[in-house]
């Protein structure tokens, strides 16, 4: 083992020199000169969120409103069927878990259920089964009575599908915020991932990110509601108004200003405003193309400007020729933001939504309009946000404990191994710049209880030295001599050392799948660390004892 | 550089651990017992990763007085809050349960700082759902789980099946006494208190895995030996470098302790007592199961000498 071939040698050394390079640069910004790791194409350590401050935020779809959603949609579509097909029914209303309708005639089923079946919606059932559909409703029938159920594996499906829909859109939110360096990813099965460094206002974008943002240009009903609890006719919707809901709202807010929203009850107890529901009476935000914050040029107040896609702007423009003279409603979200009436039709397909916004306001409704509609409301599962003041003693805490974690050990060494003890704590030292060096290399996040994982890896790396060393004494007064002695000391430790690492390894692992970040954090610099106390033990320590045994030729061993 | 080595542990010990551990084994099994009593009794004390809820920490411009703050917060109708004052004084570390129809925490955290006024400054803010706490406390029982469950095939795999049970057995009795002191001291049971506990589990089971390998050794080398004796004989063999190593160990966590700053103590008390229990179990209780187990010698030697020829 004294015999070290050259190529050997230098691949030791330059693992070595690799990894000084790797974590240097995390030494350039307290040393501020951080432009020539720049320069050098390298990067420092990622900070988690708890070291930098910021948002971690941890959303998911609302099942509840999304049932909703999908009844309502399905209602609609079961109307324009049948209004299709010219044929009469009644009690078209929402049951526990579908829809349910009767025909007037019951003999009408036989033509009915073909156009029905087609509503079921079949769906990629996704992840578990990929290409096999499944239905999102199953359709029964019962002399001229339909029930559509919604199935469980179908609902999944569904779920999965708005997830995905739901990323694409956050993604497009967040970045019209302009924050960068944010994440968005999905997490398990039904969750939302969001990472947000340094954000100075969570609230508000805990609100841009929530909304729903759905958006329909609607003509009002011929009659309007009499008085106040009226049910509106067929083919209406009912939505009471902005001022009214922002009214109701800001006196709320004085009593117990922690109220951010009004209740759907409190919402439908406020006048109402019925709006056409019929397909043809409607355009849907969807179509949008473009959304802008601006003022109105007269009266000089904030408002958002809007875009249609060619197909969105034909359909604008047809409804607005069509309707010169009348009002229509721009509804936003399930409140009528704005009744203007259409003075002449609007062909070129832009418009805009004006009145009581906030410059803010309007910036932020610009932003969830360009990037369109929730599927369905999101709810935050888990938050958590550090300020930056806490991430910057948090990082302080951190050096400080490593530092004076890094003293205790190697004085703590060299009491009992003298001599070989400086060699462990300059395998210690370089195992510590290995282990920042990989870290950097690869990206990975490096967050408090990564610090944790840090010192404690400190303490754990002397073990493998405590090992060799007291084999090669144990060897040594047994009445070996000293160049067998070590060359034993090595060999057997190293399998000793190997087979309780892979334990740790084990725990690191599992420990990592579990996975939520700053545990995950912990997890990577346990992992990261046993490979490079590996390294240093079996590698680096091994080459400057093979080094000093053939330029000294020890006779005895001071250990 | 010529100085004499201090050594902090005296060389050729002959400890009786074997005889010894009949004491080992009746303190345990007290210590577990009251452990898993305390655990159904008493409790632990879940943080908001596991019962979901709001967690916000402020820092005021001078010393908190505790009582006021308890009694401007205990006015605002959150039910129950847990204050706690970290650091200098100035920092207040404030719980509560989830409440209904808010939850997102939002509400809590709005009425908390309203409550609080302007001369406190929010620093960090964590809130957890229902859902997700629920899958948190299922994910942490099945990663201890899971995790003994590798052991015990790497260790049948590499050793034996009576290594592996003596392995095993010590682990499940450093987790209960684990989750015994932290129910007895009501320290807060978290997910970082989970990381550490599967940290013990690898710490533990790595001093359990030195000690098994020497006795495998000398199980090959002195087939004359009795196996009481020859377990005595490898643990006092690598008692130096089991002392070294805990106190190695022991001392950068106890840096952590001191300097790592509060975010992170109840990890390292939980790692501090695990080096304790992970150390004294791989001898009084690991080894000694060997014993009570029977292990074959002649099938020892071979499989030794097999895993080493791999």
């Amino acid at each position: 083992m004294f015999h070290y071939p050259r190529w050997k040698t230098l691949l030791i050394l330059g693992t070595v020199f690799l990894g000084i390079l790797f974590a240097a640069p995390n030494a350039f910004e307290p040393l501020g000169i951080h432009v020539l790791a720049q320069k050098l194409g390298l990067k420092p350590m990622t900070l988690g969120l708890d070291l930098q401050g910021g948002a971690n935020i941890l959303m998911e779809v609302d099942k509840k409103d999304l049932t909703e959603k999908v009844q309502q949609q399905l209602m609609g579509d079961i109307r324009a069927t049948l209004r299709e097909q010219k044929i009469g029914y009644t009690n078209l209303a929402k049951t526990s878990d579908g829809v349910s309708v009767t025909l007037n005639k019951p003999e009408d089923a036989a033509k009915v259920t073909p156009e029905l079946n087609k509503l079921l919606q079949p769906l990629d059932s996704g992840i578990l089964s990929a290409g096999v559909a499944v239905n999102l409703f199953s359709l029964t029938q019962n002399n001229g009575q339909y029930v559509f159920a919604i199935q469980p594996k179908g609902f999944e499906a569904k779920m999965q599908t708005s997830l995905k829909q739901a990323i694409r859109v956050l993604e497009n939110r967040i970045n019209g915020l302009g924050t960068t360096e944010s994440a968005i990813q999905q997490q398990g099965a039904n969750r939302i991932s969001i990472q947000i460094p340094g954000l100075q206002d969570p609230d508000r974008v805990k609100n841009l990110l929530g909304s729903t943002a759905k958006l329909t240009f609607q003509l009002l009903c011929h009659d309007q509601p009499s008085t106040a609890n009226a049910l509106p006719p067929p083919d209406c919707a009912a939505y009471p108004r902005k001022e009214d809901v922002d009214a109701t709202l800001a006196a709320k807010m004085k009593a117990d200003p922690t109220v951010k929203e009004l209740s759907d009850t409190e919402k439908k107890a406020l006048p109402q405003m019925w709006v056409q529901t019929a397909g043809l009476s409607t355009v849907d935000g969807a179509d949008l193309t473009d959304a802008q914050p601006g003022f109105d040029s007269q009266t000089n107040t904030p408002e958002v400007t809007f875009k249609f896609n060619q197909k969105g702007a034909l359909r604008f423009g047809k409804l607005t020729a069509e309707n010169v003279g009348k009002p229509f409603a721009i509804v936003l979200d399930g409140v009528v933001e704005s009744d203007p009436v259409i003075n002449t039709p609007i062909l070129g397909g832009s418009g805009q939504i004006s009145g009581h916004f906030t410059i803010e306001q309007t910036n932020d409704l610009a932003i969830t309009l360009r990037s369109g509609a929730l599927p369905a409301k999101l709810v935050i599962a888990e938050e958590a946000t550090v300020g930056p003041s806490l991430g910057a003693d948090s990082i302080r805490a951190g050096v400080y404990a490593a530092i004076a974690g890094l003293i205790f050990v190697m004085i703590f060494i060299l009491l009992p191994y003298g001599f070989f003890g400086i060699i462990a704590d300059f395998a210690l030292i370089i195992n510590l710049i290995l282990l920042i060096g990989v870290m950097s290399l690869f990206g990975f996040t490096l967050t408090l209880p990564g610090i944790a994982g840090i010192v404690l890896t400190l303490g754990m790396a002397v073990d493998s030295n405590v090992l060799i060393y007291e084999r090669i004494r144990e060897e040594w007064r047994h009445g070996k001599t000293a160049l067998s002695a070590i060359e034993t000391g090595f060999t057997a430790a190293l399998r000793t050392v190997t087979d309780a690492n892979v334990t740790t390894i084990i725990a690191a692992v599992i420990l990592f799948s579990m996975g939520t970040g700053p545990v995950r954090g912990f997890a990577i610099t346990l992992g990261v660390g046993i490979i490079t106390t590996l390294f240093t033990a079996f590698a680096l320590t091994r080459l400057i004892m093979a080094y000093w045994v053939r330029r000294y030729k020890p006779k005895e061993i001071n250990l | 550089m010529r100085w004499k080595p201090i050594r902090l542990i005296p060389d050729d010990t002959k400890y009786p651990f074997m005889r010894l551990s009949r004491f080992g084994f009746f303190l345990s099994g007290i210590l577990c017992t009251l452990s898993i009593a305390l655990f159904i009794f008493k409790g632990l004390n879940y943080g908001i990763d596991f019962k979901g809820g709001t967690e916000i920490q402020v820092r005021g411009t001078q010393t908190v007085q505790m009582d006021d703050l308890r009694k401007k917060l205990d006015s605002i109708g959150l039910g129950k809050v847990e204050l706690q004052q970290m650091g200098t004084g100035n920092d207040v570390l404030i719980k509560v349960a989830a409440q209904a129809g808010d939850a997102e925490g939002q509400i809590s955290q709005k009425k908390i700082m309203e409550a609080l006024g302007p001369s406190f400054e929010k620093r960090a803010a964590n809130t957890v759902g229902g859902s997700v706490s629920a899958e948190y406390t299922q994910n942490a029982t099945g990663a201890v789980m899971l995790s003994i469950l590798f052991v015990l095939v790497f260790l049948s795999f590499r050793f034996e099946w009576q290594f592996a049970l003596g392995a095993v057995l010590s682990l499940l009795h450093d987790v209960t006494l684990s989750l015994g002191l932290f129910s007895l001291i009501g320290l807060e049971f978290n997910l970082s208190v989970v990381a550490a506990i599967l940290t013990i589990i690898g710490y533990s089971l790595n001093d359990t895995v030195v000690v098994f390998d020497r006795i495998r050794e000398y199980l090959r080398r002195y087939k004359a030996m009795g196996l009481a004796d020859l377990i005595d004989f490898s643990i006092n063999s690598v008692l130096p470098r089991t002392i070294l190593t805990s106190m190695a160990t022991l001392m950068a966590l106890l840096a952590l302790f001191f300097f790592g700053g509060e975010v992170i103590r109840g990890f390292t008390s939980a790692m501090i007592w695990g080096v304790f229990v992970g150390t004294y179990s791989s001898i009084f209780i690991a080894a000694p199961v060997l014993i009570m187990l029977g292990t074959k010698r002649e099938v020892s030697a071979t499989q030794a000498k097999a895993s080493k020829g791999r």
